[in-house]
């Protein structure tokens, strides 16, 4: 964990609800699969975000978040203008471990849960790994990064579960379609349970849940693994398939 | 030269910021981030006889100027507290801490109690009383001036270390449920823990929580704690340890005119994780402006 205070540099709607957002500032150690905790005026508890992507070149530092306004919190993010200063913790939860990807990983993403995926892809090809990803939403209208993902060099589907664009129906739909070393997912909780059951091969899991803290304090986000209790926050939000227990 | 020493209970702390139990683990999330020594000790996760899960998730909902928990008391059991984390904890703490139990029988807290008072580097043993009694209907120890007696009485029979009792603000009448423990012989109390509370989801018209309701804690609640410090330290000739939405050297410095001896800091950790320190180094700025030589000095001191 460490603090930092960021500028806003970019605040745009990719979707009709999905934003982008830029953070300048410090990006030393932030590790694909992280998440950052985002302080806002009018908020009580800070907003934990995933990392989408690291810029780290001698023109510029920033961290990428994409993120989806459900509630207060996300509301007052899209309003942030350009040239606001946060206080940011980042650094926080364990992220996804490329070792063990094999030669041909296969990623999948649903909803807000894609944009972790995208550090994972760009880390995974500098590692000479042929990647595959598959993006999967409800509706054309609601599809981002399609591009900014075959930009890497990575193989793209897209899924539509109304049909209105690329393959209809699930991520897992396109899943049966592909061989694959090994898998990386994030999103909704029945997409997670889904690709669990319709997988092959070992993969890793992104989490999420309401937490407290965010750093592995208050024990707000607690779940229970074959390898016993572990905070989303802390030991995740990443957890490997063997040791998932699927509580509901 | 500000002088932020304190004495609790017998035990002389460098200044008197406790982080409170539940929102400092057992110190490590810490220590990573600043040397925990500057504390002037802190309440451990609220340890019970047999290792706990908690509560299912989700277990925190957003409050204006708070937050709701309903972690449940999750921890791993005193016999792993002792073998584990204290040891743990001695690599990068020096001080004595204050252990915080639960229970959910008076022999459990019998039991975990001195267990902990029989290790070296507890200094206290701060008894939470807002726990449900699994043999009185449900209800919390903590409500009743008999049932919190009859905890304070088993627990003092079998220790040593100065007992802190740690009531419930969802009474009618605390002010009755403090003189009971000082008279069964606790050596101080603390207080308040979190006011019961809930949010409804407007979406799904589902409580935000899974346990339906839970501890409010944070700022919002700090008018509440000082006015129940208030009652109580007049009440009570024991110490008092003030909590509730603490988050300013200010704060600080108010619970203690309202007769904390020593003030705990709760869910401004989980907000800012370097808020104790912070609160610390900002009290010789703050006692300079109101022209405070001495904290200890002042407990007690709103006229």
């Amino acid at each position: 964990m460490k603090q930092g205070f960021y500028t806003v540099t970019e605040n745009t709607a990719l979707t009709s609800s999905v934003y982008r957002m830029k953070l300048e500032g410090d990006v030393t150690g932030i590790a694909c699969g992280q998440f950052i905790n985002i302080l806002l005026d009018g908020c009580y508890l800070r907003r934990p975000i995933s990392v989408c992507d690291v810029i780290n070149t001698d023109r510029e530092q920033a961290i990428v978040i994409l993120y989806k306004v459900v509630g207060k919190g996300t509301e007052k993010m899209a309003a942030l203008s350009i040239g606001t200063t946060l206080d940011v913790l980042t650094q926080l939860g364990n992220g996804y471990d490329t070792s063990c990807s094999g030669e041909a990983p296969l990623l999948l993403g649903g909803g807000v849960g894609v944009p972790p995926l995208y550090l994972l892809a760009k880390n995974l090809i500098a590692e000479g790994k042929k990647v595959s990803v598959i993006l999967g939403f409800n509706t054309k209208d609601e599809v981002f990064y399609e591009e900014e993902f075959k930009a890497l060099g990575a193989d793209v589907t897209v899924t539509t579960v109304d049909g209105s664009y690329g393959t209809k129906g699930f991520v897992t739909t396109a899943m049966a379609e592909k061989t694959y070393t090994y898998f990386y997912t994030c999103g909704p909780e029945p997409m997670l349970k889904a690709i669990y059951s319709a997988s092959n091969t070992s993969g890793q899991f992104s989490f999420e849940e309401r937490m407290g803290c965010g750093f592995g304090a208050c024990m707000g986000c607690s779940c229970k693994t074959v390898t016993g209790y572990k905070r989303i926050c802390k030991e995740g939000p990443v957890l490997v398939k063997e040791e998932i227990l699927w509580q509901k | 030269m500000a002088e932020m020493k304190v004495n609790l209970c017998g035990i002389e702390l460098d200044n008197p910021i406790i982080p409170a139990s539940g929102t400092f683990g057992f110190g490590y999330e810490f220590a990573e981030v600043y040397d925990i020594n500057l504390l002037g000790t802190f309440s451990f996760k609220g340890t019970t006889k047999d290792p706990r899960f908690g509560n299912p998730t989700p277990r925190i909902a957003e409050c204006p100027m708070g937050m709701i928990n309903a972690v449940g008391l999750q921890n791993p059991g005193v016999d792993k507290v002792i073998s584990e984390e204290l040891p743990k904890l001695a690599k990068c703490f020096n001080k004595k801490v204050m252990a915080n139990v639960s229970g959910f029988a008076i022999e459990d807290y019998a039991y975990t109690c001195e267990r902990l008072d029989a290790c070296e580097q507890v200094g206290w043993l701060e008894v939470n009383v807002s726990c449900p009694n699994v043999h009185g209907g449900g209800m919390s120890f903590g409500t009743s001036p008999e049932a919190a007696a009859a905890v304070t009485r088993a627990v003092k029979k079998v220790t040593t270390k100065p007992v802190i009792i740690k009531l419930s603000p969802n009474v009618t009448d605390i002010v009755s449920i403090a003189k009971a423990c000082e008279e069964a012989g606790a050596d101080g109390i603390s207080l308040i823990n979190t006011l019961l509370g809930m949010r409804i989801d407007l979406r799904t018209k589902k409580p935000v929580i899974a346990n339906k309701m839970g501890g409010f804690s944070g700022s919002a609640i700090f008018p509440v704690a000082v006015r129940m410090v208030y009652q109580v330290a007049n009440a009570v000739k024991i110490p008092v340890v003030g909590m509730g939405g603490v988050s300013s050297a200010e704060d600080v410095i108010e619970m203690m005119l309202a007769g904390a001896t020593a003030v705990e800091v709760g869910a401004a950790n989980l907000i800012n994780p370097y808020a104790c320190r912070d609160i610390i180094n900002d009290l010789p700025r703050v006692m300079e402006k109101y022209r405070i030589n001495s904290l200890s000095e002042i407990i007690g001191g709103v006229q």
